[in-house]
């Protein structure tokens, strides 16, 4: 018996459209608002052994969502935290909007989920009133069970389920939360509830699904993006062992100067067979004539070159303007003049895109790892021209995503291959597949004035910004915001902007903007401070100030910054020749960050000893173990990109393939990395993407001081640095 | 071509050319789903199985080298998943996404099994073929010391 289908409580989710992920993902955004009301029978089911299972809506990528999310509706419900047991939802309007993006699980459920569990309580505690005779307000619940003080009487949930079934419908707003001093889940470190799973090696991820009688695809793409088949040598591969099906996608693409969302189903030639493997070694002996098409004349070194003639030109764009910057500059007792570079990147999860997919009488069955599962089966359903009534997702653990997820190209692939075989198929990419064919990180060019007074204050900063887009639209991911640090915090300050056409896929790659952006504006306002002959975080402290700004919360700033002072002991300790300490703050996806990291460089080998990170993202740390497992692997993913990860085009084609051109940190290369959250009076918000950004300039800045060589260009590699 | 392979102490003949590597056999035709593909080329460790005791990357091992071996995947490390790696990583909390774990995990199994007390400098030269795209190897650090009855450190 379980609590049934009558739904006792209608919140409509907070979870609207909205941008989930910072500029550059009007795509995203233009996701509907879902206001389907949120009906806690959805997310709780007690059986009458009073086994309690919740519902985890939102794609687990490896955040910890599917531990997160049940802890919040099992805080208010008053359960045993062990005698919980936890199910990933698929997609469907019950669970509201099931996204993951943005760092945004937290600050979107923190009310919901705890209103889920809450009403629960209150439905439990009414059943048992009632059945007692009593009144509510003298019955209190704990541990699963509802009890009645007065007369030491208690009945478990699974004994009280099906009549708080018929109980009325609670207020939303007489719900009222339990005080943060009586939490008993919430704050404690929990672990993942997928753990066992994984180190036992069930086959739980994406690329692991199968159902009898499934087959598997590889699809090989033009190595240009758009790139159409001309011809193909099917019939021999046909012939190969194994081989099921081997066939043209004919696909259709949306070429252009901006590619945002979707382009659409890319084309290329699949290959259906009994394994993987033989799918594979088909592929091998594939011999494919191309069309390349528009992209083909894409190069990394012909952007480079339209960015420096760009950046001599008066800019395309004014984006903001405060006081007078020519005027600014020209008062500056110093000036400093430099020009920043990053490379695109790719997000390169350890799972390889994969999905799954059954069609079958009009009807398709997908099972994906997708961030955006609702938004794939619309691209889904307008591709294929179904209804996506018709379409069912299933959302199963990804390995890592890191924004790669939030496109649904590969769910579109397997789902054309399936409605053309007819039985399930298991599409997996190649590491390589996956790598040439990505929606990339953009690069970007930065060309940036800087004036400080005899006092040494910040008096003018311009900034340039060289980057990809038509007109007034920036490609995906590849904006800039007119609030950028130090927007706001300088009298004399523009930002201009300028794009270049750009035919190939970019998207959000963890903290999208902010991986980029603060590394330039961090650096930038280090060189200021060494013009200025201050010290580089007494520097930041009279720049920030006292004042908040709108959207910048100065005291939080502040907060983080000041501790992250103290607990790195800045300017106190003393420290060899070729050891220095760097330090860089930001602030992006509702979280505040400052990070301090000290490096040892002799001969261009660089140690990263040790980094210490103050955060402050609200009153509460929902999971510590999971808040502090994503600080240090924002950390960590931040020095991958920094030293080595560079996705360069020539002829329209990405060169890097796999992980030993693209590489990411190991452990030997793995600082100690010291975590210190600021707990202020906020709402609690998410933890995925803000603890990043800072680390990479944190540890150029602390070249700087060691060497006295200012990084102005990433990857490190390509200025001859190397891990030692 | 039938291969015979021994496999979690269970012997078992597959029928694949001899050049396949061992992680398809293991994933696609045995339905042994933990050992992850990642690269296919020895860069990320995700397909680590023990080999004759020895850890080899099973991306690059042919089904003919592994015959009449025995060979040991994560779900035949312990009968119940309760080896010490799995109770430390489970009570460390060490995964993330979790795909490279199982990796992670026969790698150090495998380093455990030569050093069982192994230092900070023996574990790095042992885990260091095994990539975490998430960026747990703190905590990968602390589990295996755990495990080797050394504590936390």
């Amino acid at each position: 018996m379980t609590v049934s289908r009558r739904s006792f409580l209608s919140v409509s989710a907070v979870t609207g459209g909205g941008m989930l992920l910072g500029f550059g993902t009007k795509a995203l955004a233009q996701q509907p608002p879902n206001q389907a009301p949120l009906d806690p029978n959805t997310f709780i089911r007690i059986a009458a052994d009073g086994t309690v299972t919740l519902v985890s809506r939102n794609p687990e990528i490896g955040q910890g969502i599917k531990t997160m999310l049940p802890m919040l509706i099992a805080e208010e419900l008053e359960v045993d935290w062990r005698s919980v047991k936890v199910e990933q939802a698929d997609l469907g309007a019950q669970y509201g909007a099931q996204t993951t993006g943005g760092s945004r699980a937290a600050s979107n459920n923190w009310v919901p989920m705890r209103q889920m569990g809450a009403a629960g309580r209150m439905m439990l505690i009414a059943a048992a009133a009632r059945k007692w005779g009593v009144p509510e307000s003298e019955c209190f619940a704990s541990k699963g069970r509802v009890y009645h003080r007065a007369t030491d009487r208690s009945l478990g949930y699974g004994e009280l389920a099906a009549a708080a079934a018929t109980m009325p419908v609670p207020d939303l707003s007489a719900i009222k939360f339990k005080e943060a001093a009586s939490f008993k889940i919430i704050g404690q470190s929990t672990i993942g509830v997928d753990v066992p799973d994984i180190t036992s090696g069930k086959p739980i991820f994406g690329i692991d699904f199968t159902t009898p009688g499934m087959l598997f695809a590889s699809y090989q793409k033009c190595p240009v993006f758009g790139g159409r088949v001309v011809s193909a040598n099917l019939d021999d591969i046909k012939k190969m062992p194994g081989v099921k099906h081997a066939f043209v996608v004919e696909g259709q693409v949306k070429m252009g100067p901006v590619l945002d969302g979707e382009p659409g189903l890319e084309p290329g030639v699949a290959i259906v067979a009994d394994t993987w493997w033989d799918a594979q070694t088909a592929r091998k002996k594939l011999v494919v004539k191309w069309d390349n098409g528009p992209a083909a004349s894409q190069s990394t070194a012909e952007f480079a070159r339209r960015a420096d003639e760009l950046s001599k030109q008066k800019p395309q764009r004014t984006l903001k303007n405060d006081g007078n910057v020519d005027d600014g500059l020209k008062a500056a007792a110093k000036t400093v003049e430099a020009a920043y570079s990053y490379p695109f990147i790719s997000h390169a999860p350890l799972e390889p895109r994969n999905c799954s997919a059954h069609y079958q009488d009009g009807k398709l069955e997908i099972w994906t790892t997708s961030q955006l599962p609702a938004r794939g089966r619309q691209f889904v359903a307008k591709t294929l021209g179904m209804k996506e009534d018709d379409i069912t997702i299933h959302l199963l653990r990804a390995g890592g995503s890191f924004g790669r997820g939030l496109n649904n190209d590969y769910m579109v692939e397997v789902a054309a291959i399936a409605k053309v075989v007819g039985v399930p198929v298991k599409l997996l990419w190649t590491r390589e597949d996956d790598m040439q064919h990505d929606y990339y990180r953009p690069g970007g060019f930065h060309y940036l004035k800087g004036g400080v007074d005899t006092q040494g204050k910040l008096i003018a900063w311009q900034n340039h910004f060289v980057s990809y887009g038509d007109g007034e639209h920036f490609s995906s991911s590849a904006g800039i915001g007119p609030g950028e640090f130090p927007s706001g915090f300088v009298s004399n300050f523009a930002m201009y902007s300028s794009v270049m056409p750009l035919e190939i896929k970019t998207g959000a790659l963890r903290a999208p903007g902010a991986n980029s952006q603060c590394f330039v504006m961090q650096s930038f306002i280090d060189e200021m401070a060494h013009a200025a002959g201050q010290d580089p975080l007494v520097f930041r402290q009279t720049l920030l100030g006292e004042e908040t700004k709108p959207g910048y919360n100065v005291k939080r700033m502040r907060g983080v910054l000041d501790l992250v002072a103290e607990k790195s002991g800045w300017g106190k300790r003393t420290l060899p020749a070729g050891t220095a300490l760097g330090v860089a703050f930001h602030y992006s996806f509702q979280g505040y960050f400052a990070h301090v990291a000290e490096v040892t460089v002799a001969a261009n080998k660089l140690k990263v000893n040790r980094v210490w990170v103050c955060g402050d993202v609200g009153s509460q740390i929902i999971n510590p173990s999971g808040a502090e497992a994503q600080v240090q692997g924002g950390v960590i993913d931040g020095l991958s990109e920094m030293m080595t990860q560079e996705i360069t085009l020539e002829g329209g084609a990405v060169v890097q393939g796999n992980y030993d051109k693209h590489q990411l940190l190991r452990i030997r290369q793995t600082p100690q990395i010291e975590v210190h959250f600021v707990k202020t009076d906020n709402a609690p918000t998410g933890l995925g993407e803000p603890a990043l950004p800072p680390v990479i300039p944190a540890v150029t800045n602390a070249i700087f001081a060691a060497t006295g060589k200012r990084i102005r260009s990433l990857p490190l590699s390509k200025s001859g640095y190397s891990w030692a | 071509m039938a291969t015979q392979l021994t496999i979690n102490g269970r012997s078992t003949t597959v029928d694949a050319t001899p050049d396949t590597p061992l992680l398809w056999v293991l994933r696609d035709v045995l339905n042994l789903h933990g050992t992850k593909y990642g690269c296919g080329i020895g860069q990320c460790g995700a397909c680590t199985v023990h080999l004759a005791g020895q850890a080899v990357r099973s991306c690059l091992t042919p089904i003919s080298a592994a015959a009449n071996q025995k060979i040991t995947t994560i779900e035949g490390l312990s009968p119940n998943g309760q080896h010490p790696l799995q109770v430390a990583w489970q009570q460390i909390d060490v995964p993330q996404c979790g795909y490279c774990q199982a990796g992670q995990i026969m790698s150090a199994a495998a380093l455990l099994a030569k050093h069982p007390k192994p230092t900070d400098d023996q574990i790095d030269s042992a885990m260091n073929g095994n990539l975490c795209r998430c960026g747990t190897y703190l905590r990968v650090r602390q589990a295996i010391h755990q495990a080797a009855g050394q504590g936390k450190v």
